[in-house]
């Protein structure tokens, strides 16, 4: 029922208020399916509120947020089934640490998708083997590094078969010998079709493989252009300050 | 003192080692049932249910409040009223002292563990929870999946060092005069009017079995760091 | 309901006085055990962490002793066991101490040097878990040892320790309760005295109870406030206040 030119994720002026403070003002977007965005912006501007938002790991305030279609709202089986189509990836990992990689893969698509075990094994190994961690699969996460780690939490939110994924700075917290890995396994997904919205500083990254870069500031989005034209030539002062200072 | 009798206690070791039995059975039962309403008390609290979390908080306050022996006589006076109001007689069920032991004991750890277990549960990083939801996973598969494994984990050492504690505190329903191990030597004791050799006796009985327990929870909180 | 206490008790006083000699005596008990326990307690988990051999494990054969058998059980040695382990003459002097100290005295030294054994272990752990770069700024400041422990260490230490000691003033109190097993009258023997005198059960084990509650709400309450009051600010509570610290008195050379 979505057709093919229709946005897989519609955001209508959203708001956020955490107390008194607004986090969130006005945010209006929209993400076609395929497109990769990158969202960019100074600490404390709203890029993790607003990703959260996406998949109500925060609820909005005001205004509406429409995924494949579905408008989410606090009833709790529609979350969970938007949840399903979409994935999310953390700066921290957030990998269950009593869990092998593999059961950390198989533990969602088991229970929310209610598949039966053989076959959640084989998605996951699968998957596993795509993001190079293959001999990794009975290990458990604090045995791993942190490339790794970040490598195995991408391959169990694509166990879900998400039609969304949903970056918050992956690399953030990553050892910087380990952050080309990361983007690496996020460029190849990229490759293969994947629509992505996606929080980074990496702006190398932005270059090559975003078709758009939001740019944020106190909550807003004050800038948002195709890659080439944000990179070449950023509207706002902001944006441009921004850009001497993260891009070299 | 001069003359510490041996022999006395050799034949006497059959019935302590009954009494033994007793304490490490009720030992036994508190852990189990005190474990399981106690993680269910923690999770009415920790998820803010209406009603039945206050009632759960109010519980355990009160419970952790009053010392042991005096919750013990609260029992010993309330359960036959309450089973017999529970089956309609007009007058209390004797319900006996052993079983108001083990329902005792087993309410009362479960106080203390619940406490342990909250903690625990306040413990696990937000991320965990997060991580969880993306994933789709309804609370109850993350509960029980995903974050009550990593609780009791985390609090495996603290959970057994209370146990230990609970060991001890069975020695408590001398108060019912039941005979656990100590309930057997002060019955023997009284007997034989040899107090000295039989006291000595279940406190090296004891100091050996707790401190064996406490030194192999040592070794396990050192193992688990290390991971 | 609880008209009971203002009836007249066998011995020409109330109930209400039976239960208030019950609270005094469990005052008694958790205050003078906490003196030694408090005493003996930091001497004990010190000398833990003290270098050397010796020291350390005569406090660890103490603290293991002390904790891993019952209380009950020591109440028990200390009140027939050990007057017949002493010279004779001390243990009949022991023996015939006139009838509250006979059991007192005994209770209150079980108590305290049990809950000692306690409080060792969470000083102990409060000193190991400063972090090691505390101490090496400290000396590398050119501070001497003395001052390094009197100003950095213990102040610290004490801190940490304090929601766990308040924990120990919650166990010493409830576990006065275990001095009745060798005759002390305090609350919860007076609970079970009058129960058993009037038949009133449910009135004289509610009283008792509330006393206690209402010693576990003073006990919280003053902990709370002296772990508010020493508490050092915290980078989220932007508290303007110095950090507790001893005066600074100028040294005599
Ligand atoms: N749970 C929260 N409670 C209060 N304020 C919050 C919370 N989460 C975020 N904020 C505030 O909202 C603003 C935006 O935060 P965030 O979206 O994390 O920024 P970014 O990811 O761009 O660095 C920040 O000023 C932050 O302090
Ligand atoms: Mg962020």
């Amino acid at each position: 029922m979505l057709n093919q030119s229709d946005p897989i994720l519609r955001l209508e002026n959203i708001g956020k208020y955490y107390g008194r403070f607004q986090a969130l003002a006005d945010i209006s977007l929209s993400v076609q399916i395929g497109e990769k965005i990158v969202i960019c912006g100074p600490s404390g501007s709203g890029k993790s509120t607003l990703i959260r938002c996406v998949n109500r790991i925060e609820a909005h305030d005001s205004g509406r947020v429409i995924v494949a279609g579905h408008e989410l709202t606090a009833k709790t089986r529609q979350i969970s089934q938007i949840r399903q189509d979409v994935g999310m990836v953390f700066q921290s990992f957030n990998l269950f640490p009593h869990l092998t990689i593999l059961q950390n893969c198989m533990l969602a698509p088991i229970k929310s998708r209610g598949l039966d075990r053989s076959d959640a094994e084989k998605i996951a190994q699968n998957l596993l083997s795509k993001v190079h961690i293959a001999n990794q699969a009975h290990k458990y996460p604090a045995q791993l590094s942190g490339g790794q780690q970040q490598r195995a939490a991408i391959a169990r939110a694509l166990c879900m078969k998400p039609q969304l994924m949903l970056f918050d700075e992956p690399t953030s917290a990553l050892d910087p010998e380990m952050v080309q890995e990361v983007l690496d396994t996020m460029a190849e997904l990229a490759s293969e079709g994947m629509t992505m919205l996606c929080v980074t500083h990496e702006m190398s990254f932005a270059r090559q493989v975003a078709d758009r870069v939001i740019f944020m500031a106190d909550g807003r989005i004050v800038e948002s252009s195709p890659t080439e034209e944000f990179f070449r030539n950023a509207q706002s002062e902001r944006a441009r300050s921004f850009l001497r200072r993260v891009d070299l | 003192m001069n003359n510490f009798d041996v022999s006395f206690i050799l034949d006497s070791l059959p019935y302590l080692l009954k009494g033994l039995q007793f304490s490490l059975i009720l030992t036994a039962v508190a852990f189990s049932c005190g474990i399981a309403l106690g993680t269910i008390l923690a999770l009415l609290v920790h998820l803010r249910v209406p009603v039945l979390g206050l009632i759960a908080k109010t519980y355990v306050a009160l419970i952790r409040s009053i010392p042991l022996i005096m919750v013990l006589f609260w029992f010993f006076f309330l359960v036959p009223l309450f089973l017999g109001w529970l089956s309609g007689a007009s007058r209390p069920v004797p319900v006996g002292a052993t079983w108001t032991a083990f329902i005792t004991f087993a309410l009362f750890e479960a106080a203390y563990y619940c406490e342990i277990i909250r903690v625990g549960l306040r413990a696990v990083p937000k991320g965990q929870f997060e991580a969880a939801a993306a994933l789709s996973l309804n609370p109850c598969a993350t509960y029980l999946h995903v974050i009550l494994p990593q609780v009791f984990r985390a609090t495996v050492p603290i959970i057994l060092t209370q146990t230990i504690i609970l060991f001890q505190d069975t020695s408590l329903v001398y108060v019912l005069s039941l005979t656990d191990l100590l309930g057997a030597a002060s019955k023997l004791a009284q007997i034989s009017g040899r107090l000295t050799e039989f006291y000595l006796t279940i406190a090296l009985i004891y100091l050996v079995i707790c401190f064996g327990a406490s030194q192999l929870v040592w070794r396990l909180r050192k193992k688990t760091k290390l991971q | 309901m609880f008209e009971l206490l203002s009836q007249p008790a066998p011995d020409g006083g109330t109930y209400g006085k039976w239960l208030l000699s019950g609270l005094t005596w469990t005052m008694a008990l958790a205050i003078a055990g906490w003196a030694i326990a408090f005493a003996v307690g930091v001497a004990i988990g010190t000398g833990r962490c003290l270098s050397g051999r010796t020291i350390p494990a005569i406090c660890r054969v103490y603290v293991e002793i002390f904790r891993n058998i019952p209380l009950l059980v020591q109440m028990f040695l200390w009140y027939f066991v050990l007057p017949e382990l002493l010279p004779p003459n001390l243990g009949d002097w022991l023996k015939q101490l006139a009838p509250p100290w006979g059991n007192f005295l005994p209770a209150v030294l079980c108590l305290g040097l049990y809950t000692a054994s306690r409080v060792a272990e969470q000083v102990r752990a409060g000193i190991e878990a400063l972090p090691p770069g505390q101490k090496e700024a400290a000396i590398a400041l050119g501070l001497h040892p003395r001052h390094v422990q009197y100003y950095v260490i213990v102040p610290q230490a004490l801190r940490l320790l304090i929601p766990s000691l308040t924990s120990e003033v919650m166990g010493i109190y409830k576990n006065t309760s275990v001095a009745l097993t060798i005759g002390v009258m305090e609350l919860t023997a007076q609970a079970r005295q009058i129960s058993e005198m009037t038949f009133q059960t449910f009135p004289a084990f509610a009283a008792v109870t509330i006393t206690y509650l209402v010693l576990a709400l003073i006990v919280w309450a003053g902990m709370t406030w002296l772990e508010h009051h020493l508490a050092a600010p915290t980078s989220t509570a932007c508290d303007p206040r110095p950090v507790f610290l001893p005066p600074v008195k100028e040294e005599n050379r």
